[in-house]
Formats: structure tokens, C-alpha cells, sequence
């Protein structure tokens, strides 16, 4: 790539210093570097020079019991999104929350053309962090980062508690950063604020497996616990599609029954008018009407029955019978409506009309058998009857469309629920049931 | 590149930078903290003593900016508590001339601005706003640096300024302004964030293993 132009110069064989009490040998701590004029050493309590250059840059840190151990070794080389990257640093950082201590991993990515990168790890969870060119728009509890608005998710005091390998700032153990973050997921916007500085990074969400063959790594990622904070949602993607797919099919439902009923041979096959006169005797009075036909292939039958019912009833024993085969279909009807008013105002009950359909009635000569029965004292009723063939039946199309209902109804509740598990862990828990703060 | 390697003076361990212009690293044994010392911050100005770095430009790399051809001929390269960062003065082919920032690798290019009513250093804060050329910028980070080092040629007369402030602000549209309080009169740079790619680099180093 440079052929005829030398380097600048050869990286010199790289010297390294650790700072040590000149009085007792122990390991000095230098937290405030830069600002410290002295230091004392914790140990023998001399106090030393901290502007001293053999002491500029030094801290030393306990090894947490357990030992933190970065997942990709420090030196692993790995691609992601098209680029080469190799890890050059480590660093675990927490933070507090009511009292309770979370951590999380971030590994440097170092490529020498390209800005450095980050990887978080959190519980299995993953996120590829560059650093932001442009600002976002802050507006109330949201940012609107190239016109996406992300939602206020945190804000929370980071600290850093272990540091391994490189970095291409000085970092320390005992760093606190004012970290934002706003989540539109897959991806998460962070604000990492400091007295003199504020960084804005991108991050987005990454499978542990995606990283392992991104970095070639042996064995099995660790599994991804919870909900992590911009971690897509299984399902929220399927949301919009099933209802989506349910209008769709509600229409073509609504347009298939419309189709029906216009294509169907249906027609009136009987109709008739009946009067009781009042004071008839009740019961018993059964009789049977014209015969008439039902055409076509085996179809329902829709028997209609009106009645001029006020404050009163009639019950009406029907038995449609087939006059070639026998076969009878036995059902009672009741027709009754009342009214009235009351302190609570005006009010109804019932109808003057009722309607049955019978399923499956094969083509032929038919009769009705009719035993009407009425109050004993009734006034005059007049009630008639009307059969019908080939009814469109919205009940079928009722299933149909529940069928599709239940699925995009429990599509919407399994994402509800995973979004409530993500903002549980947000400064804005959704409300719980029963637990109104 | 050739990976530096060295021992832990605390424990003995073998310590490598895996990036040679790493400022500090951590003993995987001993966790001690450690730090460069192999560079002598006070010569500045002498070829010899700039450190090792990464960027991938150096004198002589051209590229091409909003469809002109430049060339690099100088840099600066400061040095802050935090790290450091080179600003390589190109010419372009039409006579103008700019800086193209490195910061760990996070390119920006920018051109000197004759804006006035310019703040002085000690007026201006974090996420203060300011605006240019009806461009509004917010400043995202001030830095007490100093120089570290210069090679080839700069269009200063003089630049033996050692210790100096600078402001860095962002917008939300990926500009770029610098407010360098080096001189009595605050001066202004501005432009934007590029990537390395499209800026098409040509005479770049090589990085062995890379």
C-alpha cells in the first residue's frame, strides 16, 4: 500500500513502567491523575510526588475474587460487518441500581484504518457499539437520532471495576460515567457523559451465536437471560402481520359471505299466516300445512316466525317432516315481547320475530307440522310463518373468524408481555396490576 | 504491524501491545496498570521523538475530498490526558487547505472559517450551542491538550505552543467544528465527519498482519 514510503519511523521497542512506594515497595494507587499533586501510599503512608513522571500514569486494582474473564480472549480476531477487528481490551463496568449491582462487559475492537468499536455483553445479551457522528435531537423522554425516535430507557452512573489489555484512552478502575440510554430496538443510543465531555454511541443488538462465528470462537455462547433492553421482540415483527392477515381475511370473509348470499338459490319455499282468536282454546291444536318443496342439494332451511306479540307469548312446536321418507326435525320456537317503564325509564324485552335454521336438509316434499301454544288469556295473535332454503349462515364465517382473531390476539399478548419485561428493567416499569404507585 | 513486546516491570510477565500506539496496558498477571514511557514528551518538535502511533495516513497519502484530489504535507500531533489525536494538513489541487483529523481513527475534515464573535475559552461549556453559517453545532467535548509533535509542513509560522485548549463540537447533521484557543484570537475550523473509505485514500501505511 505505501510502496516507496517508509513508515515514519520503526516502533521503538516499547518500554513499561509500574509505580512502586520508594519507601516500602508496595504498589502505589493514583486515582486522580492528572489533578493529584501528592500521594500517599497505603501501606507505609509516605507520601510521594505525584507529578513525579515515573508516577504519571499508574493504578493498580484487586483482582476481583473470582477472576473476570473476558469470553473472547484478548488478541482474538474476528469480522463483523464486513470489517476485521481484533480485541485488544477488556473492561467490566456496573452500575447500581435500588441497592443492587449490575454488571456488563465491553471489549475494544481495534482495526488500525477503521474507528474503534465496541461489543457489549450483558447476561448473554449483545451489542455492537460505535461511536456516533451526528448528535441526536433530545425532546422530553425521547431522541430522535436521524429521524428515529428512541425511547428513554435509563440513566445510570457507570463504574468501571476491571480493565484488561488496551485502550485507546486512559481508563481506570473507579471511572464513573453518566450514561443515557434510549432504545428503539434492535438498537440502543447512548450518552456517556463526563465533566468535560459528552460521547454519543449507536449500539445494536447481536446474537451470542452471530458473535461466536463472527469471532470463530469454540464451545456454545452463554445463554441470553430476560429481556435485555433493545433486544428485538420475537413477535412485535409479527404483530402488524397477523393483523394484517386478519383484516385481509375479514374482508375476504365479509366478501365471500356477500358472494354467497348473491350466488346462493335461495328462496322462499312456504309462507303462511295463522290468527288465534282470543279466548281459543289452548294446546293441542296442532295441524299441519300445505306441502311444499325444498330443491337443490342438501342445504339448510331457515324456518322464520313472526308473531304480533305485546306483552304476551306464544310457544310454537315445529316438526319439519319429509313426506316421502318420514323423517321429521322436531323443534319449539317462543316468540314473546314485553315492555313497560320503570323508574330507570323505559324498557323492552324480546321480539316479535324469531328465526332457526336447520343444517343438512336434503331435497324434497316437505310439510310443517305446527302446535301452537299461547297464555290462556291471551288476546287475538296472529303469527306467520315463512320457510326458506339456502340461508347464508354467519356463523360459520364467525368461526372462521375467530379462528384468525385467537392467534393475532395471542401474537399481540406475547409481545405486550415481552415488552413489559423490557421496561421492567427501565427507569419506566410498566404499572403492575394491583400495585398503583 | 510488529506487535511491541515488554515485560512487566511489577511481576516480570510478558506484556505485548498488540497496538503499538496503545498509551497503556494491563498486566494479565499481576493487573497492574501500566503505561508507555519509551517516548520523551518534551522534545517536541524533533521528528525523532514522535511516538509510534496508528494512524494510517502519513506525509505524502492523497485522497480525494467532494471530487478534489489532496495530498497530505504536515501534521500535528497532540497529546491529551486521555490520548492523542494527529491533524495532517493537506493542500488540495486547487490551492486550499485543510486538516484531516484522526482520532482513533474517527476522520474529519476540516477548513479554516473567517466566522467572528467567536467565544473565548473559558466561556464555552459541554453541550453549549453555537451557530456558523446557519449551521448550529453543540460542543460535545473540551480538551487541554498539548503538542506532541509536528512533522513536515504546516502552514504556521510559528507553533511553538505547548499547552493549548480546544473545543470539539458536533451537530446532528455530522458536521464538524473545532475552536482552537491556542492563539490570543480564538480560531475556527469547520466541516465534517468522513468516512475512511470514501475519502480514497492512496500512499497509506501498512500495517503487518493487517
Amino acid at each position: 500500500m505505501s510502496a516507496g514510503t517508509p513508515p515514519l519511523s520503526t516502533p521503538p521497542k516499547p518500554q513499561a513502567k509500574a509505580l512502586n512506594c520508594p519507601q516500602c515497595g508496595a504498589a502505589i494507587t493514583l486515582r486522580a491523575l492528572g489533578h493529584a499533586e501528592t500521594v500517599v501510599c497505603e501501606s507505609c503512608h509516605s507520601i510521594l510526588d505525584a507529578k513525579d513522571p515515573n508516577l504519571q500514569i499508574l493504578q493498580k486494582f484487586e483482582a476481583v475474587a473470582g477472576e473476570v474473564r473476558p469470553l473472547i480472549p484478548l488478541g482474538t480476531r474476528g469480522k463483523l460487518r464486513g470489517t476485521d477487528y481484533e480485541v485488544i481490551g477488556f473492561q467490566r463496568r456496573g452500575i447500581k441500581v435500588e441497592g443492587i449491582s449490575y454488571y456488563w462487559h465491553e471489549y475494544v475492537l481495534f482495526n488500525p484504518y477503521k474507528p474503534i468499536r465496541y461489543l457489549t455483553e450483558y447476561n448473554g445479551h449483545w451489542n455492537d457499539i460505535s461511536v456516533c457522528k451526528e448528535l441526536p435531537i433530545i425532546q422530553f423522554a425521547s431522541a430522535n437520532y436521524l429521524g428515529e425516535i428512541y425511547k428513554h430507557f435509563q440513566s445510570s452512573d457507570a463504574t468501571t471495576n476491571f480493565v484488561l489489555g488496551e485502550f485507546p484512552w486512559q481508563v481506570r478502575v473507579g471511572e464513573h460515567a453518566a450514561v443515557t440510554e434510549y432504545v428503539k430496538p434492535p438498537r440502543v443510543l447512548s450518552a456517556e457523559k463526563s465533566a468535560n465531555e459528552v460521547t454519543w454511541s449507536l449500539g445494536e443488538y447481536m446474537y451470542g451465536a452471530d458473535i461466536w462465528k463472527s469471532f470463530n470462537l469454540p464451545g456454545a455462547p452463554p445463554e441470553a437471560v430476560g429481556v435485555y433492553e433493545n433486544q428485538p421482540s420475537p413477535v412485535s415483527e409479527n404483530v402488524k402481520g397477523i393483523w394484517g392477515a386478519f383484516l385481509a381475511f375479514a374482508i375476504f370473509l365479509v366478501v365471500l359471505m356477500a358472494g354467497f348470499d348473491l350466488v346462493s338459490s335461495k328462496g322462499t319455499a312456504f309462507e303462511s299466516t295463522y290468527s288465534l282468536n282470543s279466548g281459543e282454546p289452548k294446546g293441542e291444536a296442532s295441524f299441519v300445512t300445505q306441502p311444499f318443496d325444498l330443491e337443490g342439494r342438501t342445504s339448510n332451511v331457515e324456518v322464520a316466525t313472526s308473531a304480533n306479540v305485546s306483552n304476551s307469548w306464544i310457544y310454537l312446536n315445529y316438526a319439519l317432516i319429509n313426506q316421502d321418507t318420514g323423517q321429521a326435525w322436531d323443534f319449539g320456537r317462543e316468540v314473546s315481547y314485553y315492555y313497560g317503564s320503570d323508574s330507570d325509564g323505559s324498557w323492552s324485552e324480546g321480539n316479535t320475530k324469531d328465526s332457526v335454521v336447520i343444517p343438512s336438509v336434503p331435497a324434497g316434499h316437505y310439510y310443517l307440522r305446527i302446535e301452537p301454544e299461547v297464555d290462556p288469556n291471551h288476546r287475538p295473535i296472529s303469527y306467520s310463518v315463512e320457510v326458506r332454503r339456502n340461508v347464508t349462515v354467519p356463523g360459520f364465517f364467525g368461526i372462521a373468524f375467530l379462528a384468525l382473531l385467537l392467534p393475532a390476539i395471542a401474537i399481540t399478548w406475547r409481545s405486550i408481555s415481552f415488552e413489559r419485561a423490557r421496561w421492567s428493567e427501565s427507569d419506566h416499569p410498566p404499572m403492575q396490576i394491583g400495585n398503583m404507585e | 504491524m510488529t506487535q511491541p513486546v515488554s515485560n512487566c516491570p511489577n511481576c516480570g510477565a510478558k506484556i505485548i501491545f498488540q497496538w503499538s500506539s496503545s498509551v497503556q496496558t494491563v498486566c494479565q498477571y499481576c493487573k497492574s496498570i501500566l503505561v508507555r514511557t519509551d517516548i520523551d514528551l518534551k522534545k517536541v518538535g524533533q521528528m525523532a521523538d514522535l511516538p509510534p502511533d496508528s494512524s494510517p495516513i502519513q506525509l505524502n497519502t492523497e485522497g480525494i475530498y467532494r471530487n478534489k484530489a489532496f495530498v497530505v504535507g504536515g501534521r500535528i500531533l497532540y497529546e491529551f490526558d486521555q490520548g492523542g489525536w494527529n491533524e495532517w494538513h493537506f493542500t488540495m489541487n486547487d490551492g486550499t487547505s485543510g486538516w484531516l483529523s484522526d482520532a482513533q481513527n474517527e476522520y474529519a475534515i476540516s477548513f479554516a472559517s473567517n466566522a467572528i464573535g467567536l467565544p473565548a475559552a473559558d466561556q464555552v461549556k459541554v453541550d453549549q450551542q453555537y451557530n456558523w453559517n446557519n449551521q448550529n453545532y453543540t460542543v460535545s467535548v473540551i480538551t487541554p491538550a498539548h503538542y506532541r509533535g509536528v512533522e513536515g509542513e504546516l502552514p504556521f509560522q510559528y507553533w511553538d505552543k505547548t499547552d493549548v485548549t480546544f473545543a470539539d463540537l458536533r451537530s446532528q447533521t455530522g458536521k464538524f467544528a473545532t475552536l482552537d484557543f491556542s492563539d490570543e484570537q480564538p480560531a475556527l475550523y469547520l466541516g465534517e465527519f468522513v468516512e475512511f473509505d470514501d475519502l480514497k485514500l492512496k500512499n497509506l501505511r501498512s500495517f503487518e498482519g493487517w
